[in-house]
């Protein structure tokens, strides 16, 4: 019978014979709904080109991203040999963007790392041992976010001195207290649970429960927020470049680029605009993917 | 198979409840939602708590089980006192099968992986063919092992649920309404299985049910509970014979036939 | 019986999915008198789907297809959304198992029934006032005036219950679907509200459609039933009847129960045929 079977079918059946069966065959049907929506599919192949792009810079960029050619400043697009133009300085915007993609994926994912760990860590314990822990917490997280971020990341910044790693920690430390609102919300109602109550009457302690009981319930809704975040967070590293506090000159971080292109913008307007699209591509896709993760992972959609 | 016990008073006594006070809440905004309760189940016994909703009947199995902390009173299991801490030692004696059985079971979590951890965090090693056994024993068998809870039925869920209450090998099964989320042809089933698990491990039952058909036909005696109160204790054929003496048990038995 | 006020003809509710169409309703057909008229089955039967298809309220991407559904010779799948919202509550009103989630918790229970009326009649608010307590009196609600300044989560399960049959008869509608409507109540608390239900259908003239899984109730309660088992009626039967009802489907659930008066030391377990779900629908038309 096994052989007669089709690898879809072994996939998508009810009855599965091992864990690594079920395993697959749960992740196979989330790929299948995530699948159907057309948007979030768009969203996913921009990333993954992106991630190409940063993976194969030097190879299919056609310049140098660093090298300057004085002679051949602010050239308009459609050059020959620089399709997207030349900026102050005559570097080629086209590869200084390619090589930004490493940048930009570098933040990003350095931030999804960091930020919704330290969220999900703080909220969970905070809403399942409830208490005198959960106010202290809650008021830490309370302050965080009565901070607008670019603001708080800028503090940070000029604590930390500038530069690419501090805007990292900086945006993280301003992205958390989200997280940890939510984690704490999942956690409150997923602690009375009967689930919960019936893990506890075979002994389990605290640290089990939140480990394994309700972080897998509380991750799938933060990666969804995570995703749709991610928009703000490339912004926010961009704007800190911009503001000349992430990034340093020469690096091509597409925020800085931005804003060394805005001193031409009215004459030569592609030297900000190109690595606004870019940011602009970028953090839709983002958007798109985490509004299809959010059907497939959302466990109260659905069934 | 061993035949159903019958209802004679067993020596030895599983559960003692002496006086026992539950509440919710401090100072103003405290509820007492069990006031006073006193009764025993004998070893082997099967013992119905009866009620409308808001009668303390599930408040009761959860002070027993620790999952309301807020007690007082005496409760003594297998011949030990109860304090306001439970031991792991203590749930190898006492287990709980939950009301709704769309909500006892973690959503992300595989049959396999709910009694493969159970059994894990009562220290058994031989794991894998404790799985097996204890599929096969409430009637499911291996083609489901792997199966998550959305892949089950509501009966089906409740097998499992009864599995994991099973897998540390309890004496004392808490039962919270195990049957009122379920169709009746299913119910049949699983008071099926539970007289039959019953027999064979010589299990000792407190069943709460709204239902008294139900705890007619699972039970040996029962106490009938409003607002917090246990109003009468008696046996089940008393209850047959129409022979409940307070009013309110009267009231039920009239609006239950 | 005099009359009828509903009729379904080869009605449909399906649901497409990744898998295929699931069809949750097969081809029912009924009538509804002046009577009441009990839907039993099991859950997943349909039963639940069959109530909500004659109101047209099956989300997308659910489809309800259907030969005829006439109330007074008009059909109801051929009038428009808007026509549609007329017919609902004016002339079939629904009352759903759980009263909390019908009505809105911010607001008090007056202001919620005083609203409903003013909706369906031109009246002052003082008019509407009065009207609403003669309503909650209706359902044996006691200090209505009370009740009328609550808000939803002071109200036990029973009064919510009350309250909502009490707005569902304020526009005087014909038809009566009430899905389950006691299943969130103690026994005790059930036999009134049924009582209440009762009394109105009759007062009025109504016809009502009782959707339950509890045979017993059923039984007692309706003057018709209709046993639904995969979106199918596999049996029309007098209520009073029932108990000798013919179907293995009907019988297996009666033997599955356990009774009080009848001791067994093991429940008859129902054994599906899967001739059952392919059979086609019992017509309950007359």
């Amino acid at each position: 019978m096994a052989e007669t079977q089709t690898l879809r079918q072994w996939l998508l059946t009810d009855t599965p014979s091992s864990r690594r069966h079920a395993k697959l065959s749960a992740i196979y049907q989330g790929w299948l709904s995530f699948r159907s929506n057309t948007m979030a599919m768009i969203g996913l192949w921009i990333l993954i080109l992106l991630v190409l792009v940063a993976f194969a810079a030097p190879l299919i960029a056609p310049h140098d991203p660093f090298v300057q050619s004085l002679g051949n400043r602010l050239a308009p697009l459609g050059t020959e040999g620089h399709v997207l133009g030349t900026d102050s300085l005559g570097r080629d915007i086209l590869s200084r963007l390619i090589y930004g993609a490493r940048i930009t994926l570098y933040i990003v994912a350095l931030v999804a790392l960091i930020a919704p760990v330290a969220g999900l860590l703080v909220g969970t314990v905070a809403g399942y041992v409830g208490g005198w822990t959960d106010t202290v917490l809650m008021r830490i997280t309370d302050i965080f976010l009565a901070f607008p971020r670019l603001v708080l990341a800028l503090a940070f910044v000029a604590a930390l001195g500038a530069g690419i790693e501090n805007a990292v920690l900086a945006i993280s430390l301003t992205a958390w207290p989200p997280y940890a609102r939510i984690a704490r919300a999942e956690t409150l109602t997923i602690r009375s649970s009967d689930y919960i109550s019936a893990i506890k009457l075979q002994g389990a302690g605290p640290l089990r429960i939140i480990t394994k009981h309700i972080w897998p319930l509380c991750i799938s809704s933060l990666i969804v927020r995570v995703t749709l975040d991610m928009a703000g967070i490339i912004l926010a590293a961009a704007g800190l470049g911009f503001l000349g506090l992430g990034a340093q000159p020469p690096s091509p971080e597409w925020g800085a680029m931005i804003s060394e292109g805005r001193r031409f913008i009215l004459d030569h307007w592609w030297v900000a605009t190109m690595p606004g699209l870019a940011i602009f591509t970028v953090s839709l896709a983002f958007n798109l993917l985490g509004d299809g993760l959010r059907d497939v992972l959302d466990p109260k959609a659905g069934e | 198979m061993v035949g159903r016990p019958k209802c004679e008073r067993p020596v030895v006594n599983m559960l003692e409840i002496d006086n026992l006070n539950v509440w919710f809440g401090k100072h103003r905004d405290r509820v007492d939602a069990v006031k006073g309760a006193s009764f025993t189940v004998g070893q082997g016994e099967s013992f119905g708590l009866v009620g409308e909703s808001g009668s303390g009947k599930s408040t009761i199995l959860r002070a027993i089980t620790g999952l309301a902390p807020l007690w007082s009173g005496g409760m003594i299991v297998d011949g030990q006192p109860l304090d306001h801490r439970r031991k792991r030692a203590f749930f190898k004696t006492v287990q709980m099968v939950f009301q709704d059985p769309y909500a006892s079971l973690h959503p992300r979590h595989s049959v396999d992986q709910v009694l493969g951890e159970t059994l894990h965090l009562h220290g058994f090693s031989d794991i894998d063919a404790r799985v097996v056994k204890l599929l096969d024993d409430v009637g499911l068998g291996q083609k489901f092992r792997f199966r998550y809870p959305h892949q089950l039925s509501g009966g089906q869920r409740q097998r499992v649920a009864i599995a994991r209450a099973l897998a540390p090998e309890p004496h004392l099964l808490l039962l919270d309404e195990p049957t009122s989320a379920l169709d009746v042809s299913v119910q049949a089933e699983i008071l099926n299985l539970l007289v039959d698990l019953r027999a064979s491990r010589g299990l000792t039952y407190l069943m709460v049910s709204h239902d008294l058909s139900v705890v007619g036909h699972m039970c040996d005696r029962l106490a009938v509970m409003k607002d917090g109160e246990i109003v009468e204790v008696l046996a089940v054929d008393a209850l047959r014979a129409m022979k409940a003496s307070h009013p309110y048990s009267k009231h039920l038995l009239e609006a239950s036939l | 019986m005099m009359g009828t006020l509903l009729d379904v003809e080869n009605l449909w509710v399906k649901f497409p999915s990744r898998n295929g169409v699931f069809d949750a309703v097969r081809g029912v057909s009924f009538t509804l008198g002046r009577e009441r008229l009990g839907i039993v089955g099991e859950s997943g039967s349909g039963k639940s789907m069959t109530g909500r298809a004659i109101l047209r309220l099956i989300r997308p991407p659910g489809i309800v297809e259907a030969a005829q559904i006439s109330l007074d010779g008009v059909d109801l799948m051929k009038l428009s959304e808007k026509d549609m919202r007329a017919v609902r509550g004016q002339k079939i009103s629904m009352v759903m198992q759980d009263p909390k989630f019908s009505l809105n918790p911010v607001m008090t229970i007056g202001d919620q029934i005083i609203e409903a009326y003013r909706l369906h009649n031109s009246a002052t608010k003082a008019q509407a006032y009065k009207k609403s307590l003669e309503m909650l009196e209706a359902v044996s609600i006691r200090d209505p005036e009370r009740v009328m300044r609550a808000y939803p989560h002071e109200m036990s399960g029973g009064m919510g219950q009350r309250i909502m049959i009490a707005m569902m008869l304020i526009p005087n509608p014909e038809i009566l679907i009430a899905d389950e409507p006691t299943s969130a109540l103690d026994v005790s608390v059930q036999r009134q509200v049924l009582d209440i239900m009762d009394k109105l259908v009759k007062e009025r003239g109504m016809g009502l459609i009782f959707i339950s899984h509890d045979l017993n109730l059923v039984a007692d309660f309706c003057d018709r039933v209709l046993i639904m088992y995969a979106g199918r009626i596999v049996e029309v039967c007098e209520a009073d009847k029932l108990h000798e009802a013919q179907h293995p489907y009907t019988r297996g659930l009666l033997n599955s129960l356990p009774r009080l008066d009848m001791p067994r030391d093991r429940l008859a377990v129902l054994q599906r045929d899967p001739e059952w779900s392919v059979a086609p629908s019992v017509s309950a038309r007359l």
